[in-house]
């Protein structure tokens, strides 16, 4: 069980210290000493509060760290939770922006939270760093605002698909994911690299959100080399569990929240053998990581996963901005371009830098659930890393233009041959 | 073939586990005439002591029947003293009732939340009935089997209650006739704080039984109180047998729709329930008109 | 009397003057919210709480109207175009929703109407050629009624509120209206109003109209506050919410789902900024409000002031005792 915060808002910082590290700056004379204003759009209550605590963990851990400062400048840290709903979404981002006239919103979590406040924040030019997968706001319909230094939806699934036809010779896949826009465009991923690289997709299953008992699906499982399923939030587990228990044994792979490792201490002997493809792997020996996770691990006694591990990226990401921009978030263009001009040779997540969409490019790793008798920070399972794609982008291995020419990734498309 | 029978047998063992978490909420509802939309809540509070039980609490891990029988009598304490401070003041109040069962469903979710954490947590399957059952290419759980064992023995314990025992006619009573129930000498509100807590009992060991297959975590509740509901109201309410017929027949819609109608699967349960209520408003076996 | 008058012209005055005294736009958005979803709360109060018709599917009808706003824009129609649609379809549902949902009442039109809730909840997660599936719906801009501008905070809470002071009265009208005395009929004495020959079905369905009405309206004012709607907003969480409004407030009276509506976005909005916990508050709220003024916080308050006013304007004057002559 992890540590709780109770408190809100931060209001630390030496003064001695910041007037020291103000002179290393050519910054004008108003952003010197006033203090960096960040806001976190999180989920702390409700289904997604598993993932939102957890955000709020990383960016707490980054502070700690850091001595709640950013580029030399006192940070003033806001946490909202919206609940889980746009509306409330819409409205946490408005008490961010219009009460605390925050600088940056880190989050939302959800791809339907982002969605509701994609026009504001491209309004009030509040540049905005989310976990939120949703596809076309770095694809089509692009927001200068926003930058996604954690994946797509399709991101990490696109090198499963690759890895799961070539190097594990697969050739017939079943996938499962929630029936949504999330689960399709995972889903959708895979589909087109596997098939691009010789596989076929037999079928594909949707099941409601919120559904207890994968059984009417696990039963349709027949007759294939691979299951492909995509699950968040609790349904891995639950759905691994199940699956084990019909005796089923196919190989399974999942992407960026189905293999998260936040989920490694409570799953069990089920999970042995399921490879995954994600954006962040406990296992990754560099400074950037080790030093990232013995920190969260001292704090808040949490082993982190794709959500801690995220937003203390993100925060790296902002740093690093602030620097770019010479300290100052007067001008909000220049701070945007210095946000997208960031590049980190050692962030938790391995190298890092974004496309001109501002969508990351960066490793993905693939990874294979084993059972370990002496991991690391009490674990009994251990997620280890058997290949590292490196910079890849949200568009795999085609070409910018031809694969934005493709609709995007929904519940039929790509559509499904025959096997 | 594997596939229909797979599906037959799930959708008998998924509405033994709809049974034991509907059957408190009939009774509750059937006697007290109180839609107890605290259930689900109780459901998942079970849930979580059990899961906290079996993992180990203060170093001592207990026994999954034990600790599902504990987490049982912790949850009815519960229930007795929500009866007793609470719902007792508020007799033929609808909407009273709605906003206090609704008010403590809140508590207890953040409660929850609070004291466990975002994360699902998984419930070890008893070490006894670990284990798949094959018969040709056909693979079931034995847990799942067990469990309609588990539910058919519950129904018949609340069977032998209701039929044969003093206590089960005077709940009987109270749910044809509760106002000559009292004439007649009934003590209708002890009656009630009994019944409450008997069904918050039974939904807190149902959320233990449903822990090796479900697991636990936050929103659990919202996802099982309408299927405690739909069941209540396609087999009707105050019904034993409307319960264990309604369980099944939820049982086989929720696998077969979802498996046959994947684009309906949204609704799919609530299609029937609406038609039950248009056409039959007291349930296949309600004892009255809601 | 005199002082309900007071207290009145004082409300009405604050709201009318609310951009000037309520610091920063944060707040006044705030109030924005409180006045649309007293809208949907007065709506659903119609048939609940002087009907005795316990809706639990009322976040679905709200949705109807969102949707349909938010649809009609997207294929190209203009603002008004889109809030007639919105409105015709929002009450059409209403219509046939009634149509179902009365067949039965009491606890059975409750389940009737939170199947139907539902099922509108998953069609708009399935129907992606309309709904967009849970990508929902981005709406671009907000009308401009006579030609003034609402874009702003400010702007689009006179908006709001000249919307809410409309629908307030022709709440008021209705309640005080045969048609409001024969629903009140109807919850209290169904068999009895039969009797007497009034149509006791008719009376329900057009009040469940005029509730389709205000639910349509407060789902317009909603949709472009929000400038977006995706499934969420008409989930079970939703219709729970805005009952929970009714009934705290007080269900049944004029001014009840107002208070009701501002506790609950309060709560939601403001306090949980500084409590982590605010839904465990949220639900101690209710309980606690169960527990003192089971009647909902303005019949509630009512009461307990007119107890203290008696308290203060005759001390010391002893309760009379039973039987003594």
């Amino acid at each position: 069980m992890s540590r709780k915060v109770t408190r809100r808002k931060f209001m630390a910082g030496t003064a001695a210290g910041v007037a020291l590290t103000t002179l290393k700056f050519p910054a004008p004379a108003i952003a010197q000493g006033a203090p960096f204003k960040l806001g976190l759009l999180t989920v702390k209550t409700g289904p997604l509060a598993q993932g939102g605590i957890q955000m709020e963990q990383g960016v707490l851990t980054w502070l700690k760290e850091h001595d709640n400062e950013m580029a030399g400048r006192k940070v003033e840290f806001f946490s909202a939770d919206t609940g889980g709903k746009p509306a409330g979404t819409k409205t946490k981002a408005q008490e961010l922006i219009e009460r605390d006239k925050v600088d940056v919103i880190l989050g939302p979590l959800a791809a339907f939270e982002l969605l509701a406040i994609t026009d504001y924040i491209r309004e009030h030019k509040t540049p905005t760093l989310s976990l939120a997968g949703a596809d076309d706001l770095t694809q089509r319909s692009p927001n200068p605002y926003f930058l996604r230094p954690s994946a797509t939806s399709s991101q990490a699934m696109q090198p499963m698909g690759h890895y799961a036809a070539t190097e594990m010779g697969l050739k017939k896949a079943i996938t499962i994911d929630y029936d949504f826009a999330f689960g399709y465009e995972q889903q959708g991923g895979f589909q087109a690299a596997f098939e691009k690289d010789g596989g076929c997709v037999a079928n594909k299953l949707w099941a409601p959100l919120g559904t207890p008992d994968y059984t009417p699906y696990l039963a349709q499982m027949a007759d294939c080399d691979v299951l492909c399923q995509g699950f968040a939030g609790s349904g891995p587990l639950a759905f691994m569990k199940q699956y084990a228990n019909y005796g089923l044994k196919h190989q399974v792979v999942t992407g960026e929240t189905g293999g998260d490792d936040a989920l490694l201490h409570a799953f069990g002997d089920e999970a042995v053998g399921m490879i995954s493809c994600c954006p962040y792997t406990l296992d990754l020996k560099t400074d950037g990581n080790q030093h990232f996770v013995k920190a969260i691990m001292k704090d808040f006694n949490v082993v982190p996963g794709f959500y801690a591990a995220g937003l203390y990226v993100n925060c790296d990401v902002v740093e690093g901005g602030l620097k770019g921009a010479g300290g100052s978030t007067e001008d909000k263009e220049k701070f945007m371009a210095a946000l997208k001009a960031v590049k980190l040779p050692d962030s938790p997540r391995g190298p890092i830098s974004f496309d001109h969409l501002g969508n990351i490019v960066g490793n993905f790793y693939v990874r294979r659930c084993e059972k370990m008798a002496n991991a690391p920070y009490g674990l009994k399972l251990w997620n280890k890393t058997i290949k590292t794609y490196e910079n890849v982008s949200q568009f795999w291995t085609w070409p910018e233009k031809e694969f934005l020419s493709h609709p995007v990734y929904s519940r039929n498309y790509p559509p499904l041959k025959k096997c | 073939m594997t596939f229909w029978l797979l599906l037959t047998i799930n959708s008998i063992t998924f509405g033994g586990l709809l049974f034991l978490l509907a059957a408190g909420f009939s009774l509750i509802f059937g006697l007290m005439r109180i839609p107890n939309l605290t259930h689900g809540s109780l459901f998942m509070l079970g849930a979580y002591f059990g899961a906290t039980f079996v993992g180990g609490l203060l170093g001592t891990v207990f026994n999954f029947w034990l600790a599902a029988l504990m987490a049982a009598v912790l949850v009815a304490a519960f229930g007795a003293l929500i009866e007793r401070l609470l719902l007792r003041r508020l007799p033929g109040q609808p909407l009273a009732q709605v906003l206090v069962t609704l008010g403590i469903s809140f508590i207890v979710a953040d409660f929850c939340l609070m004291v466990w954490g975002g994360d699902p947590i998984a419930v070890a399957t008893p070490e006894s009935l670990i284990g798949i059952v094959r018969y040709g290419t056909l693979a079931f759980p034995l847990y799942r089997i067990a469990v309609i064992g588990i539910a058919a023995v519950v129904a018949a314990g609340l069977w032998l209650l209701l039929d044969r025992t003093r206590l089960g006619a005077m709940i009987r009573a109270g749910v044809d006739d509760p106002d000559m129930a009292r004439v007649v000498g009934i003590r209708v509100s002890q009656l009630f704080t009994v019944v409450f807590s008997l069904g918050a009992g039974i939904a807190a060991f149902a959320g233990v039984i449903g822990g090796p297959i479900l697991s636990v975590y936050p929103g659990l509740d919202q996802y099982m109180l309408p299927l405690a509901l739909v069941v209540v109201i396609l087999g009707g309410s105050g019904s034993l047998v409307g319960s264990i017929v309604g369980s099944l027949v939820i049982g086989f819609i929720y696998n077969f729709g979802q498996a046959l109608l994947p684009e309906l699967a949204y609704f799919v349960l609530f299609l029937p329930m609406l038609l039950v209520l248009l056409l039959r408003p007291q349930g296949l076996f309600g004892r009255f008109v809601p | 009397m005199i002082a309900r008058i007071i207290a009145l012209a004082a409300g009405f005055v604050a709201l009318v003057t609310l951009p000037y005294w309520m610091h920063g736009e944060y707040y006044i958005n705030v109030s924005s919210q409180i006045l649309f979803s007293a809208i949907f709360a007065l709506g659903l109060n119609i048939i609940a709480g002087y009907g005795g018709l316990v809706s639990l599917g009322h976040a679905g009808l709200l949705g109807i109207a969102a949707y349909s706003t938010g649809y009609m824009l997207q294929a190209g129609f203009g603002h008004t175009l889109a809030i007639l649609a919105a409105l015709v379809i929002g009450v059409a549902s209403m219509a046939v929703y009634a149509v179902l949902a009365l067949r039965a009442t009491g606890i059975g039109f409750i389940m009737i109407t939170l199947a139907l809730g539902e099922i509108i909840w998953g069609l708009a997660y399935r129907w992606i050629s309309i709904t967009n599936g849970d990508n929902g719906i981005n709406l671009h801009g907000r009308p401009e009624p006579f030609g003034f501008a609402i874009e702003s905070a400010r702007n689009f809470y006179y908006v709001t509120l000249v919307v809410f002071l409309v629908s307030f009265a022709a709440v008021t009208v209705f309640v005080r209206s045969p048609l409001g005395a024969a629903l009140m009929g109807t919850r209290d004495q169904p068999r009895r109003m039969n009797a007497l020959g009034y149509h006791v079905w008719a009376i329900r369905f057009w009040a469940c109209m005029f509730s389709g009405l205000l639910t349509a309206i407060s789902g317009i004012l909603f949709v472009y506050y929000t400038q977006f709607i995706s499934p969420q907003a008409l989930d079970l969480t939703a219709s729970a919410e805005v009952l929970l409004m009714v009934i705290s407030g007080g269900a049944g009276t004029l001014f009840g789902p107002i208070v009701g509506a501002a506790l609950v976005v309060v709560v939601k909005s403001v306090v949980s900024g500084f409590l982590e916990r605010w839904n465990m508050l949220l639900g101690f709220i209710f309980v606690a409000i169960v527990i003192l003024m089971p009647e909902g916080l303005v019949p509630g308050s009512a009461r307990l002031w007119r107890l203290a006013w008696r308290r203060l304007t005759a001390p010391g004057k002893a309760a009379v005792p039973e039987g003594k002559p």
